[in-house]
Formats: structure tokens, C-alpha cells, sequence
């Protein structure tokens, strides 16, 4: 697959097959891999979850999981075979000659010690030569954190990682990583957790280091625009195999696998805005319409307006979406809508009606045709209740029709997210992430209902996953006239299913007008930035030509 | 941080407070007052010595009087008389307190340590039937009886093996046998919350992090899971401190021991009211005491605690 010989190679892994569980449960991981790295290579590993991409990149930092097993094959870093090294001596590997960037920065740094202390302990766990002592050591620390583009770094090395922002501890974990320059670094999904303009930031932080230090990566990521933006070679895996091993520019141009093909298509592909739901040219009544919608935490000095005067009105039978960072307002918002929030100021009118201060009865009607799906399919399902069990309980709620009828509705509901009939017996936690979604969108639409808050609700599924979600909805809101407000942080899927799109920051609402005019033709500083900052340049460029 | 300390200690004060009003108007609910039911053992009581008792004591008062008196007497450090000698009651607890705090505040110690000791060697050591063997411990040790215990080793180190006197008499073994039956009991609850909160913290992913940082199982265990574990363990700690006292009572029977379980037969087998009283205001204090040092380790364990704590914003901010 390679045409690079071995013998220059920094990390040369072949053959190596892995699985998990035992005997006739055995799940296959990683089938038959062969990967080679030169030298100061980026490389990025790209597929979406359960294609073997992670339990490969863990394999080669040694940190598998105790119920994998490997069954054969080598890795070989730099003409050593890891696999045949002890426990302690891949001890002594691992942070010096390799590296890990972890994926989830506000999980990874050890929430009782300090920000310094976590970075020293590199040095202390490999001492090389003479010991450093405590002042050699703290401007050891003080020169990455500069190196990483820390401001004040004397100040931040006796702060905890609470008192940090996501992009900043991911800084801080990119200094640990390089800390003692090592020969390969493996990132695993590094920004998946950041904001784009965040992501954007520590991206360059990261790629530019790996290059002044001729550090080889392996990225691993689902998201193939930010590979295009930063490997030199993709490698597409899928079920444990390597798909294709390309160089980007090539495999953009003429991707030689089907599913390659596939991935690319969904990472280009652009909205149909043009599809109307039935019947509804002659309702004008906005689905939801908010103004002035205001809420203030905190009193005093730590007055803090999380959502201040937004207004805006969802069209019947559209999707509004409400764009920008963490902490900009979207949930808020989307939870004073939901009447789950008591907003300070502003009033909310959903089907015309205004429900502002609905309470008891009045906001238990409210939510028969206003519902929530939530962003997390896993933690928003009963993981002890099946799935019929699941859809039918906001009618057993709300004591709609008899027991026969609600079993007749399930698998009416069911057959409207394409789920099968037989799926109504599992239990929730037997399902895909994006059969999870399904049952919860069906679960919203139990009680008939005409207008859906979707909380970030593709945002833990894979991209094909999401693009299955993505033409559901599209094909629910053109057959039963459902009107969406979308909220998200991800330009790409927005851009696809929006007719129109709000853009919000640090509580306000800065841009709001159809999806062209915002996403093609932004009018505020802001929306350009957000846009320029989104990963894919490369890709939109291929796209477009 | 001042505005947490002066909180906890504040919350300390309104349970001891409270605990104070409880006892007091439990001894109400009693038939007859503390005198009457002093001397009510005796046969015929002359009604005489009964009203020139209730007046030495101060039972003749009115209820409310008898209420703030004693409760101002508290802050002196008086908890009123003993019916049975006559003597102060803080005098006759004073006297052999010690013993008993020399008992419990060994055992707890020697319990804390077992603990970890026991978390510890589950979570570093390979074999796994070892491991498993040792996760099975604390379930056994919270189920073997303290009395049990004591009785099994009487018997086996001083009856069969003769290597221990059956009363105290100063020996090493004649304290460190007692200890470690009342610390075994102790340990159990500790040692499973401990176990539970190592697992937690095991599981996510900055000990990844550590471990592609190259450090070993032990240096992760003992520089970082230790100290982001202890805090649940330490909330169980400090409530064990009442199993500790009751412990300690039914050890110091079983080894023959002076302190305070003697004064509690005692006082409950004489009816002596005053001297409960005491006893149970004395076990509350000391539940409160522990459990208040232990509020006040937390943030030095956690500092994401003092900011949760001094800042009012509502969790929503953030999501």
C-alpha cells in the first residue's frame, strides 16, 4: 500500500489484527493493518465511530483497553517492536518518544492539580540526565506554555484546569504532548470538543509545533474537512479495514473506494432550501415567535444577561437555525421557548398563542405540539425501558386512547423514522446512536407535534449517521408540515437543512435573515469569522469546481 | 474561603443546638420525671426525699427555666448531676473519656489506613483472582460482628494460645487487639466507598492522559486517584464516627475495658436520666466535630468546591 521502504520509516505497523471479547463474541476491531509513517509525517485517520480508527491509534500508544487482544502483526517504531515490549518499558516510551492529544480537554487534565504541576510531571516521569531542579523546571513550564500561545503563563502554572477555557486546556495538553519532543504524536479527535474559531486556533497551535519540530502525527478524526486542512495523507478506515491510503490531494480529486466516494459527497453536499411542506402556503402564523426574549443570571456585580432582547420568528413548515459558540445563548433560549426556563423579560408565542406565562394545565397543552430532542441520544432514553415503552409514555402522560390504540401508534411512529416494527421490543441501550435519535424524535412526535426544538441534536453522530437524521427530518417536515428550530454550532449541517438562520453571540442575536443571505453574504464581523473559521477550505474549493 | 469556614461552623453549632432540644424533649416524654424514675427502683420511695432531690437538681423548675439552664450550663461545660453518685456528670464522663477516645481515635486511624491499604492493593496488583479476593473483603469485614470478632480472638489469643491476658493490663497486644477488632469493622465501609470512587475516577480520561504521559499504575494511584477519590470516603469517614462510639462501647465490654461504655451500662441499668442525657449530647458533639473537620478538608482536596460554593450562577451558564 506504501511505497516507502521501511527502512526510513518512523512507525512501520503491519499485519496487525485486533479484537475485543472472546471466542464466539469476539467483535473484530482492526483487521490486517498496514501503516507506515516517515519521519515528521501528518498523517490523518479518518472513519466514522466503530471503524477501528481509535482502538488502531490506542494500540500504538499501548493503551488499549484490558478486553482487546491483539492476534497478530507488528508496530514497529523506529525498528523496535512495541508489541514485544514490557509493560515498563512501553512506560518509558510513551510521553517521550510518543505522544497523545487527547480528545476531550475539559475531562483530561486532572481536575485537583495544578495547571504547572500536570506539565512538570513530564519531566519528573522521564528524567533525562542530570534531575532538574524546582526554578529549571518552572521555566521548563513557562517556555511551553509561551510556546503554545499561553498569555502569562507565571500566572497560569498555579491555576487549576477549572479556571481554564476549553481551547486553553487543550493548549495545555499540547504542551504536555510536545513537552519532551517527541517522534510521534497521536491526536485523537484533538478539536472535536472545541468551538470552531476555537478549533481553528488550536489547530494551527498544534500543526505548526509538529512541523517546526518535524514531529510525525497521527490524526484521528470524523471530520474529513479538517483533515483536508491539515495531513499531508489521509487514511479512510472502515469495519477494522483500511479503506484507501492516499495522499489529500489525490484522494479529493479521485477517491478509488466506494465508501471514500461516499464520505466526500456528505462533507460537500449543500442544502435543497427549496422544499416546502404540503398545505402550508397559506398558514402565515409563525411556529414559534419570540421578542425581547431576555433572562440575567446572577445579581449585582455578577449580573449576567445569558440572553439579551433576541427576536425572531420561525416560519410554519421551515427550519430556523440558531447558530454560534458555547456559552453564546442558543440552549438558553431554546429552553425559555420550551417553557422549561422563566424568562426575565420578552414573551414567547408559539402557533400564535402566547405562552409566556402559561403554567400547570396551559403548559402541559403546550408542549402536545411543542416538543424537545435533545443532543445526547444516549443519556435522553431510559436505558431500562424498551423502546415501545419509550414512544408510548407521553401518551400514557397525557391518558391518550386505550392500550391497543397506543401499541397501533408506536408502530405508526416507528414507521415514520424508518425504524422497524420489531425494534419496538429492544431495549434502548441496544441500539445505534442514530437508532437512539430516531426513537427520540419519534418520542417527540408521540403527541402530534407540529414544532420541534432540536438541541444539538446531530451533533453526536457520525456524519453519514447524520446525514440519515438530516433527510428524515427533511422528509418529515415536507409530509407532516413540521416546523423545526434547529440549533447548532456546525455550520456544515445548518447550511444544509436551514431556510432561514440566526446567528448568536454572547447572548445576542447579531444576524438573522434566509441561510443564502447569512452563510453567503454574512453582514456582520462576526458570521464572517465564524464561516472563515470553519474547517474545509480545501474541500469547498474541490467542491465548487 | 473565611465565608466557608464561618458557614460550616455555624451549620455545627445549629445541629448541636438541635440535638440538645431533641434529648431534652425526649427525657419530657418520659412518664415521670428523672428523679421519680431514679427512685422509682426503689421500693417506697419516701415522697419526701423525691421533692428535696427534684429541688437539689433543679427538676422543680419550670420547663422553660430547666431548658435554658441547662442549655447555658453546656456552654460552662456543665451537663448537670449524676443521680446515682451524685457527682457532675462532665466529671464522671471526664474520668474515663480517655480511655475510650485513646480506643476509638486509634481505631479509626488504623480503619482509614486499612482501608487504603486495601483499595490500594485491589487496584495495583495483576492477578486477578488476588484482586477479586481482595474487593471481597470489606463486604465480609462489615458483616462480621464486632462482639464476634472480640470473642473469637479472646478466646483463641489468651484461652487457647495464652499469648494475651483476658483483662487489660497494659500489654501491647491488650490495646492493639481491640484496636484492630474495631478498626476491622470501621474499615468496611470506608474501604467499598473508596473502592467505588477509585473506579469512577479511573474512568475517565485524564488518567488516559497520564498514562500516555508514561506513568505507572502506582505513580497514577498515589499522586492523582487518591486524592481526586477521597472525598466520598471521607464523607463516609465522618459517619462512621457514630458506629466508632458504638463500637467502642460494645469492644471496651467484650475486653473489659474501662471508659465509656461502663458509664453508659451503668447509667442506662440505674436509670440515671442526667448521665444519658450527657452521653448522647457527648456522641452528638463529637459527630459534629469530625464531621465539620471533614467539610473543612474538602476544599483543600477539591478547589473546585470554594468556587462552587461562593458563587450563586446557576449551572445553565455554562451549558
Amino acid at each position: 500500500m506504501s511505497t516507502i521502504a521501511s527502512a526510513s520509516a518512523l512507525l512501520d505497523i503491519s499485519g496487525l489484527s485486533i479484537t475485543y471479547g472472546h471466542g464466539d463474541e469476539a467483535v473484530v476491531a482492526a483487521q490486517n493493518i498496514d501503516l507506515t509513517l516517515k519521519p515528521g509525517e501528518i498523517v490523518a485517520l479518518v472513519g466514522e465511530s466503530g471503524s477501528g480508527k481509535s482502538t488502531l491509534s490506542k494500540a500504538i500508544i499501548g493503551l488499549l483497553p484490558q478486553s482487546a487482544r491483539i492476534l497478530g502483526g507488528s508496530i514497529n517504531l523506529g525498528g523496535e517492536n512495541l508489541l514485544s515490549r514490557s509493560e515498563r518499558e512501553l512506560a518509558s516510551i510513551r510521553g517521550r518518544r510518543i505522544g497523545m492529544v487527547p480528545q476531550d480537554p475539559g475531562a483530561s487534565l486532572d481536575p485537583v492539580k495544578t495547571v504547572g504541576s500536570q506539565i512538570s510531571e513530564v519531566f519528573r516521569l522521564h528524567p533525562q540526565g542530570h534531575k532538574l531542579s524546582r526554578v529549571e523546571l518552572r521555566a521548563e513550564v513557562i517556555r511551553l506554555l509561551e510556546l503554545v500561545g499561553i498569555d502569562t503563563p507565571e500566572q497560569r502554572i498555579s491555576q487549576y484546569p477549572h479556571e481554564l477555557s476549553g481551547g486553553l486546556k487543550q493548549r495545555v495538553l499540547i504542551a504536555i504532548a510536545f513537552a519532551l519532543k517527541p517522534e510521534l504524536l497521536i491526536a485523537d479527535e484533538p478539536t472535536s470538543a472545541l468551538d470552531v474559531t476555537v478549533q481553528q486556533t488550536v489547530l494551527e497551535v498544534f500543526t505548526k509545533l509538529a512541523r517546526e519540530l518535524g514531529t510525525a502525527v497521527i490524526f484521528v478524526t470524523h471530520d474529513l474537512a479538517v483533515a483536508t486542512d491539515i495531513a499531508d495523507r489521509i487514511v479512510v478506515m472502515q469495519h477494522g479495514q483500511i479503506r484507501e491510503d492516499r495522499p489529500v490531494l489525490e484522494i479529493l480529486r479521485s477517491p478509488e473506494d466506494a465508501y471514500t466516494r461516499m464520505l466526500l459527497t456528505e462533507a460537500t453536499a449543500s442544502g435543497d432550501a427549496s422544499r416546502i411542506a404540503t398545505g402550508m402556503g397559506a398558514i402565515t402564523v409563525p411556529a414559534i415567535e419570540v421578542a425581547g426574549l431576555t433572562q440575567i443570571y446572577g445579581r449585582g456585580k455578577t449580573e449576567r444577561a445569558a440572553v439579551d432582547e433576541v427576536s425572531f420568528a420561525v416560519r410554519p413548515g421551515t427550519t430556523f437555525s440558531l447558530v454560534g459558540e458555547s456559552g453564546s445563548g442558543k440552549s438558553t433560549t431554546a429552553r425559555m421557548i420550551m417553557r422549561l426556563l422563566e424568562p426575565t423579560a420578552g414573551t414567547v408565542k408559539i402557533h400564535g398563542q402566547d405562552v409566556t406565562h402559561a403554567r400547570g394545565i396551559d403548559k402541559r397543552e403546550l408542549w402536545r405540539s411543542l416538543q424537545l430532542v435533545y443532543q445526547n441520544p444516549d443519556s435522553a432514553l431510559d436505558p431500562r425501558y424498551s423502546v415501545s415503552r419509550i414512544i408510548s409514555e407521553p401518551l400514557e402522560n397525557y391518558k391518550v386512547g386505550s392500550k391497543a390504540e397506543r401499541r397501533l401508534r408506536v408502530a405508526e411512529l416507528l414507521d415514520a423514522v424508518n425504524l422497524p416494527t420489531r425494534m419496538a421490543a429492544l431495549g434502548a441501550k441496544e441500539l445505534s446512536g442514530g437508532q437512539r435519535q430516531r426513537v427520540a424524535i419519534a418520542r417527540a412526535l408521540a403527541l402530534g407535534a407540529k414544532t420541534l426544538v432540536l438541541d444539538e441534536a446531530l451533533s453526536a453522530l457520525d456524519v453519514l449517521t447524520q446525514a440519515q437524521i438530516l433527510a428524515l427530518l427533511e422528509d418529515l417536515q415536507v409530509n407532516q408540515g413540521l416546523s423545526y428550530l434547529f440549533i447548532s454550532h456546525d455550520l456544515h449541517v445548518v447550511e444544509r437543512i436551514s431556510h432561514d438562520v440566526g446567528v448568536m453571540r454572547q447572548g445576542r442575536l447579531v444576524e438573522v435573515g434566509t441561510a443564502t443571505q447569512v452563510l453567503n453574504n454574512p453582514t456582520s464581523e462576526y458570521t464572517r469569522l465564524l464561516l472563515d473559521s470553519n474547517p474545509g477550505a480545501l474541500l469547498r474549493e474541490m467542491a465548487t469546481n | 474561603m473565611a465565608a466557608y469556614i464561618a458557614r460550616r461552623i455555624g451549620q455545627a453549632l445549629l445541629v448541636i443546638w438541635l440535638a440538645y432540644t431533641l434529648v431534652f424533649l425526649a427525657v419530657q416524654l418520659l412518664p415521670n420525671d428523672p428523679v421519680t424514675i431514679f427512685l422509682s427502683a426503689d421500693a417506697a420511695a419516701n415522697p419526701e426525699t423525691i421533692a428535696a432531690m427534684k429541688a437539689q437538681y433543679g427538676y422543680d423548675q419550670p420547663l422553660l427555666v430547666q431548658y435554658f439552664n441547662q442549655l447555658t450550663g453546656l456552654f460552662r461545660g456543665d451537663f448537670g448531676y449524676s443521680l446515682a453518685s451524685g457527682q457532675p456528670v462532665s466529671e464522671r464522663i471526664g474520668s474515663v473519656a480517655s480511655s475510650t477516645l485513646v480506643l476509638a481515635s486509634s481505631a479509626f486511624v488504623a480503619a482509614v489506613a486499612l482501608a487504603v491499604l486495601l483499595v490500594a492493593s485491589a487496584t495495583l496488583v495483576r492477578q486477578s483472582w488476588l484482586k477479586r479476593f481482595i474487593i471481597n473483603l470489606p463486604p465480609l469485614f462489615a458483616a462480621v460482628p464486632v462482639f464476634w470478632l472480640g470473642l473469637v480472638l479472646l478466646q483463641l489469643l489468651s484461652i487457647q494460645l495464652g499469648i494475651m491476658s483476658l483483662f487489660p493490663d497494659g500489654s501491647f497486644a491488650s490495646i492493639a487487639v481491640p484496636v484492630l477488632v474495631l478498626a476491622i469493622h470501621i474499615s468496611a465501609p470506608i474501604a467499598q466507598v473508596l473502592l467505588k470512587s477509585v473506579d469512577n475516577v479511573h474512568a475517565q480520561p485524564f488518567v488516559d492522559v497520564l498514562r500516555a504521559k508514561g506513568a505507572s499504575p502506582s505513580w497514577i494511584f498515589f499522586r492523582h486517584t487518591l486524592k481526586n477519590a477521597a472525598a466520598p470516603a471521607m464523607t463516609i469517614s465522618g459517619i462512621t464516627v457514630g458506629t466508632l462510639l458504638a463500637g467502642s462501647v460494645i469492644t471496651e465490654t467484650v475486653f473489659a475495658r474501662s471508659g465509656l461504655g461502663q458509664v453508659v451500662l451503668q447509667a442506662v441499668t440505674a436509670q440515671d436520666v442526667a448521665l444519658v442525657q450527657g452521653m448522647v449530647l457527648l456522641t452528638a458533639t463529637a459527630f459534629v466535630l469530625v464531621n465539620l473537620v471533614v467539610d473543612l478538608l474538602y476544599p483543600l482536596l477539591d478547589p473546585r468546591i470554594l468556587k462552587s460554593g461562593t458563587h450563586g450562577a446557576p449551572r445553565a451558564l455554562v451549558a
